[in-house]
């Protein structure tokens, strides 16, 4: 623990008692008060799924999922919306929860009056929202295997897949709502996560765009988070998983230590 | 237990507090007394270790709030100005979550929210949302919430701000029982009966500065008479009437709607103003009181 203490300090990452799961447990009790909201992360997702998958999947016939190899549009799909509903359920947690906790509900004054540093406050919000999200994707992977849409033993990678994609995003949208001034700056989020949703080879492969802004997809973290989880739900992994792995913990990384220390600026002064 | 040394807080160019030297000794209970934005609130909440001093030194426990903030956190018990209750928990829920963010064991949470929850009279309302409550129960509640960890050093912003007299008064019985084993308090108020009733040491804040300190006795002593004489006449202006008491009093303050006389003897002042074919409107001869320390000092009054 001490090793721990002492790089925590070289680095320049915010103070904390290592009690980020205390805040975890709190969430879960308010949680409890309010779970309507868990409903809606469950089915959003699986909705998509049989609109699209199975809906238009029917007009569409099978796509090339890279190299070739054709598959049913519903398989092609699926794997697009497990990262959609990570990022998604993220960025929710992270921009709107936290934005009220944080302006509203003034939570972290009195966390941070205890033991608990901004970074306990950056890894237990983040733990949280990751928790949940573990919740939404088993879900949607057991209804989508039931469904026929999972063809490898792989695809059980994708849950854990899915949590770095909720790393990555939840991470990034922590720091981006410390910016915010009021609820209309969350227009700008949307602004954000729309096209991405749309863009990121998530309803057609990438090899649809033409060569000259095929780059410019293959920057955005969706397209990195969908395209890890395709290759582990069909089953069609290489070693070059491995970037998109890299890209999304970077971010996460990178992001929560940026948000610890936007929460130590903006609350501790 | 608290050692201060030039201890400044700025923001921005605004300096709230300025280079004041504050020593809290174990088992006392120290006062900052002083108007709306003299700095209490920002002192205290560097002592809290919630707000990184601008410059002089800090010690809190012996430690530096710059390294071990957790450490000093994990020991004090704090009462915020505004109530920062957790909303979507139930009142029993907000004890017991606090207490797991000191590390405390489940059993040790339960165990500790029968006891504050009785503590502070909301048995009954374990189970009820905080967000009913009335005001009163809100800050009991915060005060309980904040000895979960048995704190060594309580740190209370104006704890009976905004409570009835009664719920004062129990209050204070509280924290008297809480002084008693070994509790170290900290306390700011507006209240100058709170602060004698309290406090064994205060110091006077104004600006961003200590103005002075001392015992509620000598700061009385040094800087006020025994007694005060009030008179209130029937006319806006009082100012004209001061003229007219010259020699009657140690000093006279005029005041918009009243004007005190310092005296050691209340009654013989006031028979010397009538004397002087003065008539007002009401006469009160009254002990003297931090509030015309505090006017003294200042030339303001306390609560505006
Ligand atoms: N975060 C902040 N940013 C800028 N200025 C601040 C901040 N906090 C306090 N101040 C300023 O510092 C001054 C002292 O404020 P502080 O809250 O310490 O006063 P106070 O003595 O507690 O007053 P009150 O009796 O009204 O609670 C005020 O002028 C206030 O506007
Ligand atoms: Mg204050």
């Amino acid at each position: 623990m001490s090793a721990v203490n002492a790089i925590a300090r070289a680095l320049p990452i915010p103070a904390g008692a290592g009690l980020a799961r205390a805040l975890v447990e709190r969430n879960a009790r308010a949680f409890r008060h309010g779970w309507v909201t868990l409903v809606s992360g469950v089915f959003e997702p699986m909705f998509y799924l049989f609109s699209l998958g199975v809906g238009l999947g029917a007009l569409i016939g099978d796509v090339d999922a890279g190299g070739g190899r054709m598959v049913e549009y519903a398989a092609y799909v699926a794997p697009a919306m497990m990262a959609a509903a990570a990022m998604n359920g993220a960025v929710y947690d992270s921009t709107f929860n936290l934005f009220f906790k944080l302006k509203y509900a003034r939570l972290y004054d009195s966390v941070l009056a205890t033991p608990l540093g901004p970074r306990d406050v950056a890894v237990g919000e983040i733990t949280w929202a990751l928790l949940r999200g573990l919740l939404y994707s088993t879900a949607f992977l057991v209804v989508a295997a039931a469904a026929g849409m999972v063809s490898s033993w792989w695809a059980v990678l994708a849950l854990p897949a899915a949590s770095l994609i909720g790393l990555a995003f939840a991470a990034v949208g922590m720091s981006v709502t410390t910016y915010l001034r009021s609820w209309q700056d969350f227009d700008y989020i949307q602004l954000a996560l729309m096209p991405m949703f749309l863009f990121s080879a998530t309803f057609y492969p990438l090899s649809t765009y033409d060569e000259s802004i095929r780059w410019l997809v293959q920057a955005t973290p969706l397209y990195h988070g969908v395209a890890m989880i395709r290759d582990l739900m069909l089953g069609d992994v290489a070693w070059g998983i491995l970037a998109h792995v890299a890209y999304l913990a970077v971010m996460g990384l990178v992001g929560l230590v940026f948000a610890a220390r936007r929460i130590e600026r903006l609350l501790l002064r | 237990m608290v050692g201060a040394h030039r201890l400044t807080k700025r923001f921005g160019e605004f300096t709230a507090v300025d280079a004041i030297d504050v020593e809290v000794r174990r088992g006392e209970a120290f006062g900052f007394l002083g108007p709306n934005g003299a700095g209490k609130s920002s002192t205290m909440r560097m002592i809290g270790c919630v707000s990184p001093p601008t410059e002089g030194s800090l010690r809190i426990l012996g430690l530096d709030p710059a390294t071990d903030g957790p450490a000093i956190r994990a020991r004090l018990g704090v009462v915020p100005q505004r109530d920062t209750l957790d909303e979507e928990l139930t009142v029993r829920e907000n004890i017991l979550v606090y207490g797991r963010y000191f590390g405390l064991s489940r059993a040790q949470v339960n165990a500790k929210a029968d006891e504050l929850l009785e503590f502070a009279q909301l048995g009954e309302r374990a189970g009820s949302v905080v967000e009913p409550l009335s005001g009163g129960m809100k800050r009991r509640l915060t005060i309980a919430r904040s000895l979960v960890n048995d704190p060594e050093l309580l740190l209370l912003d104006e704890p009976t701000t905004g409570l009835d007299p009664q719920a004062r008064h129990v209050l204070w019985d509280r924290l008297f029982r809480l002084k008693r084993s070994g509790v170290t308090l900290v306390l700011t108020t507006h209240y100058m009966d709170e602060a004698e009733q309290l406090c064994d040491r205060l110091v006077v804040m104004d600006g961003g500065r200590i103005v002075a300190e001392g015992s509620p006795r000598e700061l009385i002593a040094l800087h006020s008479t025994r007694e005060v004489l009030e008179l209130r006449f029937a006319a806006d202006d009082h100012a004209p009437y001061a003229a007219k008491l010259t020699g009657l009093a140690d000093r006279v303050e005029v005041l918009p709607d009243r004007l005190l006389l310092y005296t050691d003897d209340g009654d013989a002042t006031a028979a010397a103003v009538h004397g002087r074919g003065l008539a007002p409107l009401s006469v009160l001869a009254r002990r003297s009181t931090l509030e015309d320390v505090f006017l003294h000092l200042t030339g303001r009054t306390l609560v505006d």
